[in-house]
Order: structure tokens, then C-alpha cells, then sequence
């Protein structure tokens, strides 16, 4: 642990290779974020099955690019995709538990995350996958800095994504909608708004995200049914560091927890990165209720 | 139901439990299991049913109390049985004691914070304990084997889960009829009201949780030595199975009551074992529609859909309507 932290000051070039690749992956952790927090806020659910809509985008890419789709085209494709199956989910399981206590939504969409990714463990296999999409390799700075082109790729969409999705909140019709009924959602009623088609579009819109988000990192990263609720616990954290409805600071939020993700694997060993990520959650939990607790408060 | 019939269901279900691994002596150690389970639905509902804090982590202390046992009994070299007894008392210990620190930050955070958070506890360790080499990292741990010489190692940790469920049901039930019980179910019904009059709700807290840990930590312990092997994510930290399974065996049962966990246990897990029969491959998919169902359409549990549908089973008097 002390050798890499060493290297670390030795190489600082080394540094801001890990911290761009960080970088990168935080950019799609920001997305599945943004998707956490929309249903949070318009549904007051936490979506548990967030990371295996990830891992099911990873999937539908693969298995379309199997096809002979190319590479790049899956990303719409996954993320179509997802919209249909978070929809079905939605009629089938999540609009009986929206109204209903928070317990109930957090194991039932912890049900449907164990459900999901036993399915594709079923279908796709337990390897750990990857999809080719033939881009080279950025070498900047003499070789100090190495970046896959198709991490760039990546980053690059899940930004576009994210902001399109951000007008599309503040401009469109069913945006507008979505956010009235995320303020008050009786009111909303009153003034004609058909809130369970906007909870629907809602969590269908959410899947999409992670759908998109999935295909970029069997692109860049790789996949396995089992990688879900690592990303679940991701945008969790994303989501209590930024907010709900800032997109700002989501995207910074998740930038900033690519790059120390990054970092901490490499300082800690690869095997703990995992670990890194959930006691980080569990710190951050802890430590802003009892910054809270001073004002006689908790976090709510 | 009469105190003379529910005496003798009880007795009755005692005799069984006696005699049970005498007679289906191939089934032993899903027997076993089965008490391990009805300790997961006692010791849980202890936070999750009467103090109205749902932990999604509490199988981080049976965990560390499969882990605690078993490096003692590895690095004490002791006779097998003394090596076991010391090795099940230090887990219970030192789960409690796990407990009682951990209790102090995270028993502050309420609701689903605390079900998020006690999750990544959880998982957290899993992942720890997969990588730290003094205790076997990725490979796991194998516990020292029962001797050889001995017969009867089925039977000899069939009664002690045995007993350490009695002693969990009992135990539990006894302190619930304290005033300490009702501490707990004021803190669930109304936290801040309970600690405005003057009830040391943090104290409270940890104290509930460290119980159930102490529990838990020797039932580790035990299901370590049974199983014969420790593997960090899918025995000793099995977040997606055991972890959920004891929420669930709760809430089948009926939350918030003492029979409604035992009842859920034994439900839950013969159905379980039934899938796993039937539906081989497929059991873990039948398992989650299991939990969405249970969740989605059966929150109150038998013994809460029982009390709304028969009061008068439960000593409930109802007034017939002229």
C-alpha cells in the first residue's frame, strides 16, 4: 500500500493518469446518478435495481453488437431497450409501491435487482465480458498520459446525454410535467396532469439512462449479471453528495468519485476498490448526519 | 385458540423438533440450517420489527462472528470442543462489540439512510475480508474438521443451533416484556418523542443492536464449523442471500411480533429448499419474485393477516355489531 503511494509522488504523471481515467468512468457513474435521483425525487423511491439496469445495458449492447450492429449505435439501442423493460416494470411491480412506506419500495426493488441479475446470470453467463469497438489509443505527453479513444467516446455521450436529458426536463412538456409532479405531485392531479404515466415515463426514462450508461462501460470497461449494486451504491453516494435536483453537481459529484475510485484502487490494491467505494458511502452517511446532528437534525 | 391447544401446538412442535433429526437423519444439516434461520428472523426483528429500524447489513455480524471462530480456533490449537466453545463465545463477544461501536454513528442515521447504509456495511466486509490473506482472502476459510473419531457431528450441531434458538426466542422474548421492550417500540413508533421524555434512545439503540449481534455472532460461529467452510461473499457476508433472507423471513412472518419470525423461518425456509429441488437453476430467479411478492402483496405478514382476520386467536376482544 505504502510502495504505490510512494510510486504516487515519484510519477505524479502516473497520478494524473489514474485521475483522467477516473475521470472518465465518473462521467457514467454521474449518468446512472442523474437516473437515481429523478426517480427519487419524482417517485420517493430508491431504485436498488439501478446497477442492473446497467449491467442489462451492457448486455443488449453485446448481445446487438453480436448482431452486427455497430459498436457505437448500441448506445440508443440499450437504452430503447431499458426504456421498455423500465416501463413493463413499472406497470407490473413499481406503481404499487410508490404511494407505500420507503421500506416496502427499497426490498421490492431489491427484489427485482436480485431477479435481474439471476436472469442474465440464466442467459447471458457469469464470464466477464467485453465489447471490441476498434478505436485506438490516445498517448499524450510522451506516453505519460495513456487513454483509450473509446473511454473519450465515452465520456463525451454520457455528458451529451446527460445535458440533453436536462433540457428536455426544463423545455419539453413531459418535462415539465415530470418536475410539477416531482413539486406536488396532488397538485399536479388538480391541474390534469396524469401523474402515473409521469411516474412511468419517469422510471422507463431512468432505465434508458443506466441502459445507455451499460453500453458504455462494456465499451470501455467490462460486465459481468453480478457488477449491479456497486453501481447502485454509486449513484447513491453520487446522489447524497449532490442533491437531487442540481445536475451541476451531479456531474461534478460523479467526476469527483471516478477520480478517487480511481486513485484508491490503485493506492489500496485493486481488490478493495470495491470496498473503498461502500465504506466511502457508509462514511459520508455517517459523518454529514453527525454534522447534522449539532443542529439537532438527521439526514432525511 | 385455547391455552390448552396453543400448549399443546407448542409441545407438539418441541417433540418434533427433538425427534426430527432421528428420523430424517439425511435431512440433518437443512435442519440445522433451519434453526440458523430462525435465528437471522429473531435477531433481526429485534431492530427491523420492534425498534422500526430496518438493517439491511446485519449479516456483517454473523460475518465476523464465522471469521472470529474460526481464526481462534485456527491460531489457539486447542482441543476441538474447547477450541469451539472459546472460539463461540470470543464471536458473540466480539460481533457485540463490532455492534455497540458501529451502533454509535450509524444508529444516528433513520430510515432508509440507515438500510442503505447498514447494506454497504455489509457488502463492505465481504469485500474486506475477500482480500485480507490472515483470513484466507478470496479462498476462504476452512475451520478445524470435527474429529474423526467422534459420530454424530450432524446431530451435535443440530442441537446446538438447536439450543442457541431456543436461547435466542427466549432470551429475546424476555426482554421484550421489560421495560427495555418498551423503549424500543417507543423509539419505533415515535423517536424524537421518545427521546424528549428522557428516553437514552443512542444507549437503547446500540444496546438492541448488540443483542442481536451477540446472537448472530455465535450462530456464525456455529454455521461456519457446520457448513466447514468460510467463504467471504457467499457464506459469511452473503449480503444477497442470508442478508435478505432474514428481512424477509420477518416480514413473512409478521414483524413486530415474537412468533412471527419463528413462523417465517420455518416457511420460508422449506419453500426455499423446495426450489431448490424443484427449480434447480432457476431458484435464485423464483427467490427474487418470492421477495417482490412477499413485499409487494403480502407486507403484514401471517401472523399480522391472521390477527386482522381471526382477533380472537390473539386474546382480542371484538365487539359484534347490533
Amino acid at each position: 500500500m505504502f510502495e504505490n503511494l510512494q510510486l504516487l509522488f515519484d510519477y505524479p504523471s502516473l497520478g494524473v493518469d489514474l485521475v483522467a481515467n477516473g475521470l472518465m468512468i465518473g462521467a457514467i457513474f454521474a449518468l446512472a446518478a442523474f437516473g437515481m435521483a429523478l426517480v427519487w425525487g419524482v417517485l420517493g423511491i430508491i431504485n436498488i435495481a439501478q446497477g442492473e439496469f446497467v449491467m442489462l445495458g451492457g448486455f443488449v449492447a453485446l448481445t446487438a453488437a453480436g448482431l452486427g450492429v455497430p459498436p457505437l449505435l448500441t448506445i440508443p439501442l440499450a437504452a430503447i431497450a431499458l426504456f421498455i423493460l423500465g416501463w413493463g416494470l413499472y406497470r407490473l411491480v413499481i406503481f404499487r409501491v410508490v404511494d407505500r412506506d420507503l421500506f416496502v419500495s427499497l426490498l421490492a426493488t431489491f427484489g427485482l435487482s436480485i431477479i435481474l441479475q439471476q436472469l442474465s446470470n440464466e442467459i447471458f453467463g457469469a464470464d466477464v465480458r467485453t465489447l471490441e469497438t476498434g478505436l485506438g489509443t490516445l498517448v499524450l505527453f510522451d506516453g505519460q498520459i495513456v487513454l483509450a479513444e473509446i473511454k473519450l467516446v465515452s465520456f463525451v455521450t454520457a455528458l451529451t446525454v446527460g445535458l440533453v436529458l436536462w433540457v428536455f426536463l426544463k423545455r419539453a412538456r413531459l418535462g415539465q410535467a415530470i418536475r410539477a409532479t416531482a413539486q406536488n405531485a396532488r397538485a399536479a392531479r388538480i391541474l390534469g396532469i396524469d401523474t402515473d404515466r409521469v411516474y412511468a415515463a419517469t422510471y422507463a426514462l431512468n432505465a434508458a439512462l443506466c441502459g445507455a450508461a451499460g453500453s458504455l462501460v462494456v465499451m470501455a470497461w467490462t460486465i459481468h449479471p453480478y457488477i449491479g449494486l456497486p453501481y447502485t451504491v454509486r449513484s447513491f453516494l453520487v446522489v447524497i453528495v449532490a442533491g437531487l435536483g442540481n445536475i451541476v453537481a451531479v456531474i461534478t459529484a460523479g467526476l469527483g468519485l471516478g477520480a478517487l475510485e480511481n486513485l484508491a484502487g490503485f493506492i489500496l490494491g485493486a481488490e478493495y476498490q470495491i470496498a473503498f467505494v461502500f465504506v466511502l458511502m457508509v462514511i459520508l452517511l455517517v459523518g454529514r448526519n453527525l454534522w447534522l446532528r449539532r443542529k439537532r437534525e438527521y439526514l432525511k | 385458540m385455547t391455552k390448552a391447544q396453543k400448549y399443546s401446538l407448542i409441545g407438539g412442535g418441541l417433540f418434533l423438533s427433538l425427534v426430527a433429526p432421528f428420523l430424517l437423519p439425511q435431512l440433518a444439516t437443512q435442519l440445522t440450517m433451519l434453526w440458523l434461520m430462525v435465528v437471522f428472523a429473531l435477531t433481526w426483528d429485534t431492530l427491523g420489527g420492534q425498534m422500526g429500524y430496518n438493517s439491511f447489513g446485519n449479516i456483517l455480524f454473523f460475518g465476523i462472528g464465522a471469521y472470529a471462530c474460526a481464526v481462534l480456533q485456527r491460531d489457539l490449537g486447542l482441543d476441538y470442543f474447547i477450541g469451539l466453545a472459546v472460539g463461540l463465545a470470543f464471536a458473540g463477544v466480539l460481533s457485540s462489540l463490532v455492534a455497540i461501536i458501529l451502533g454509535f454513528g450509524m444508529l444516528g442515521l433513520r430510515g432508509h439512510y440507515f438500510a442503505i447504509g447498514t447494506l454497504g456495511l455489509g457488502i463492505a466486509a465481504g469485500e474486506i475480508a475477500g482480500g485480507w490473506d490472515y483470513v484466507g482472502a478470496g479462498s476462504g476459510m476452512v475451520p478445524p474438521l470435527y474429529p474423526t473419531a467422534l459420530a454424530g457431528r450432524e446431530l451435535f450441531f443440530y442441537f446446538l443451533m438447536f439450543a442457541l434458538a431456543l436461547a435466542t426466542f427466549f432470551i429475546l422474548r424476555a426482554l421484550y416484556a421489560t421495560k427495555f421492550g418498551l423503549a424500543l417500540n417507543a423509539i419505533r413508533d415515535d423517536e424524537d418523542k421518545a427521546e424528549a421524555m428522557g428516553l437514552q434512545t443512542t444507549q437503547v439503540k446500540s444496546f438492541a443492536w448488540a443483542v442481536s449481534a451477540l446472537f448472530l455472532g455465535i450462530g456464525g460461529g456455529l454455521a461456519g464449523n457446520l457448513l466447514g467452510f468460510i467463504d467471504p461473499r457467499d457464506v459469511a457476508f452473503a449480503g444477497a442471500t442470508f442478508g435478505v433472507w432474514m428481512v424477509l423471513m420477518a416480514i413473512l412472518g409478521g414483524k413486530g411480533t415474537v412468533w412471527g419470525p419463528v413462523i417465517g423461518a420455518v416457511v420460508f425456509h422449506i419453500t426455499q429448499e423446495l426450489f431448490w429441488t424443484y427449480l434447480l437453476g432457476w431458484q435464485r430467479v423464483a427467490l427474487g419474485l418470492l421477495i417482490v411478492a412477499i413485499v409487494v402483496f403480502f407486507p403484514n405478514g401471517i401472523l399480522g393477516t391472521l390477527r386482522e382476520q381471526r382477533p380472537e386467536w390473539f386474546g382480542e376482544k371484538v365487539e359484534e355489531r347490533a
